[in-house]
């Protein structure tokens, strides 16, 4: 059945799709102007002023030889892959235990547990008392500092113990009938079936990680340790005392748009491959626990 | 009895409990420790002596700060940068949602949701090191309002009657394809039966849009709009400390940027303490009375 389309409709869907290209061209194009300048002749660059439509000739692609030879840049992205794998992975078992605990009906304690959680999404300390913390632990200036404060997400173990739920009681019961520890259920049993929320929390935690660096900006004094985010700050504020060398360079304003570029990529590239897990994760958040 | 139940429930579920171990040390050293070193907001501090050791001032660094200058010049900042952020962030993603689902053409709209999601998954100390080259004097968003509006061509951000729409108008850029996620979902969940029901009575498109589509979304905005509203006082401290400089501190500077320059840039650790406590109370205060306001005008509540 085709309904034929009243004008004040057709002249809606002509709006709506000019404005949806509107839409497209303002989030796509503040990323081409960055990618655009960052191959730039950097003489009439800096000369520039306004909108960039393409790149000035002839290309110059120093900065990027240089971004990728940059030694904090280097050791960033590395401490960056120690803390994305070695956090996530701790975050994933620690959300996990918490889940597990609260997905099983029956242990008297398990009240108490759930309001211990629940108060600290509402409640905290706060920066100071942290800081003193993370100090007096003997935490500072390692990667410790970074990943232990917030290893467990109250909204992801809520997300994952809604997951566990979902798994018949039957099956944790036959197993245990079986002579299996609990361990060996939630590793056996809970983890494999639930594949789909970890993948989601996995993503979540490790975008978590990758995008993170006021804690290491406040922890963290050795250069060497700089996650790569806080590496790209120290390196594009000007003013900041490592930025010597940087500014030095006749790359400069090139390099500031090929970092922006660099560290943006990898997520960028990989994200739309993985947009049904994030749209998934953002779905699941939203639902009460 | 009593002991009975205790001696059963442990034999039956021990190793559960030996499970749940770590993540009970973890709350209790990362959550309530630093939850009982608030007491450090009634002392005077030295990290010498420590919190047992330190002298008590009672509430002297909170009557500091209510006697303080610059206590309204932060809750102006914080209410002006959430409000701004409230009445135009928080509408910009429920329409977008409203408008892409208006799209016919189903590669279009997937198109249209990839596109605008990107900006999400830009770092925010990316985010704010692009916004800075945008609105420098140079940068395309200057000559633009040079051009078009003919202000002043330096860099917005070292005039400080600019730097609420910078950083309202650079969070919806990030933040309004992503945030539409939510609303598209609800927006896929109404029953296609109601739209048909409603063309047989006689409703053309707008008049679904207003009987069906936002009834049925409403619920969800309502949550959102709640949330939103008991953060209204909590504005993140990340993307102003990356984006303002001292020029602009009139405008920009608010409750948790000011806990952290003066905790732990000055180290006035009570007393950076003492307005972080002030600030916690009051957003707990808001999430429970917009909880409250939520569950009397209709069955949506947070819990």
């Amino acid at each position: 059945m085709k309904i034929k389309k009243s004008p004040a409709r057709i002249a809606f869907e002509v709006f709506n799709t000019l404005f949806m290209l509107f839409i497209v061209l303002i989030t796509v194009y503040p990323m081409y102007h960055v990618v655009v300048a960052s191959f730039s002749e950097p003489y009439q660059l800096a000369a520039h002023s306004g909108f960039l439509l393409k790149a000035y000739a002839p290309y110059e692609w120093g900065a990027y030889r240089d971004i990728f030879n940059h030694p904090l840049l280097i050791s960033g992205f590395m401490n960056t892959v120690i803390i994305v794998v070695g956090g996530t992975a701790l975050n994933i078992l620690f959300t996990s235990l918490g889940a597990f605990f609260m997905s099983q009906k029956g242990p008297m304690l398990k009240g108490v547990v759930a309001v211990m959680i629940i108060i600290t999404m509402y409640f905290g300390g706060g920066l100071v008392p942290s800081y003193m913390l993370v100090k007096n632990l003997g935490l500072m200036d390692t990667r410790w500092a970074i990943i232990l404060p917030g290893l467990i997400g109250v909204t992801n173990l809520i997300i994952l113990k809604t997951s566990f739920q979902a798994i018949p009681d039957s099956l944790t019961e036959s197993a245990l009938l079986d002579g299996a520890s609990y361990l060996q259920i939630m590793f056996r049993i809970m983890l494999p079936l639930s594949k789909a929320t970890i993948a989601v929390l996995v993503l979540y935690y490790a975008l978590g990680h990758w995008n993170a660096w006021f804690s290491a900006s406040i922890y963290l004094r050795d250069r060497g340790k700089f996650p790569l985010q806080l590496a790209v700050k120290q390196l594009l504020e000007s003013d900041s005392k490592f930025a010597g060398d940087f500014v030095a360079s006749k790359h400069a304003q090139l390099m500031k748009y090929g970092i922006i570029v660099v560290t943006s990529a990898p997520v960028i590239a990989i994200y739309p491959f993985l947009q049904k897990y994030f749209t998934k994760g953002v779905l699941m958040g939203s639902v009460k626990g | 009895m009593l002991k009975k139940r205790i001696k059963k429930d442990f034999s039956r579920y021990g190793g559960l409990y030996l499970l749940v171990i770590p993540v009970v040390v973890y709350y209790i050293i990362f959550h309530y420790i630093p939850m009982g070193g608030v007491l450090m907001a009634f002392e005077d501090f030295v990290p010498r002596r420590g919190i047992f050791k330190s002298d008590w001032v009672g509430l002297q660094n909170f009557i500091t700060f209510f006697k303080s200058y610059d206590i309204w010049r932060l809750i102006r900042n914080t209410l002006r940068i959430s409000l701004t952020n409230l009445i135009f962030g928080f509408p910009a993603p429920v329409i977008l949602a409203l408008l892409i689902n208006e799209i016919n053409n189903k590669y279009f709209k997937k198109f249209v949701q990839t596109c605008s999601y990107l900006p999400h998954f830009i770092s925010m100390v990316i985010l704010c090191a692009m916004v800075k080259e945008f609105v420098s004097t140079n940068g395309f968003v200057t000559q633009f309002l040079v051009d078009w509006f003919n202000i002043e061509k330096v860099s917005l951000l070292i005039n400080k009657d600019y730097y609420v729409p910078v950083h309202v108008i650079s969070g919806i850029w990030a933040e309004i394809g992503f945030g539409s996620i939510i609303y598209l979902a609800a927006l896929s969940g109404i029953d296609m039966a109601l739209y048909d029901a409603a063309a047989i009575d006689g409703a053309g498109r707008f008049k679904q849009v207003l009987h069906v589509t936002l009834p049925g979304i409403a619920p969800t905005v309502i949550i959102k709009l709640l949330l939103a509203i008991g953060g209204i006082m909590g504005v993140g401290h990340e993307k102003i400390i990356l984006l303002y400089n001292e020029a602009i501190y009139e405008t920009s500077d608010v409750i948790s940027t000011y806990v952290y320059r003066k905790g732990l840039v000055s180290g006035e650790y009570s007393f950076s303490t003492a307005v972080g406590l002030f600030n916690s109370v009051i957003n707990f205060a808001l999430i429970m009375v917009a909880n409250k306001i939520s569950a009397k005008v209709s069955e949506v509540s947070l819990w």
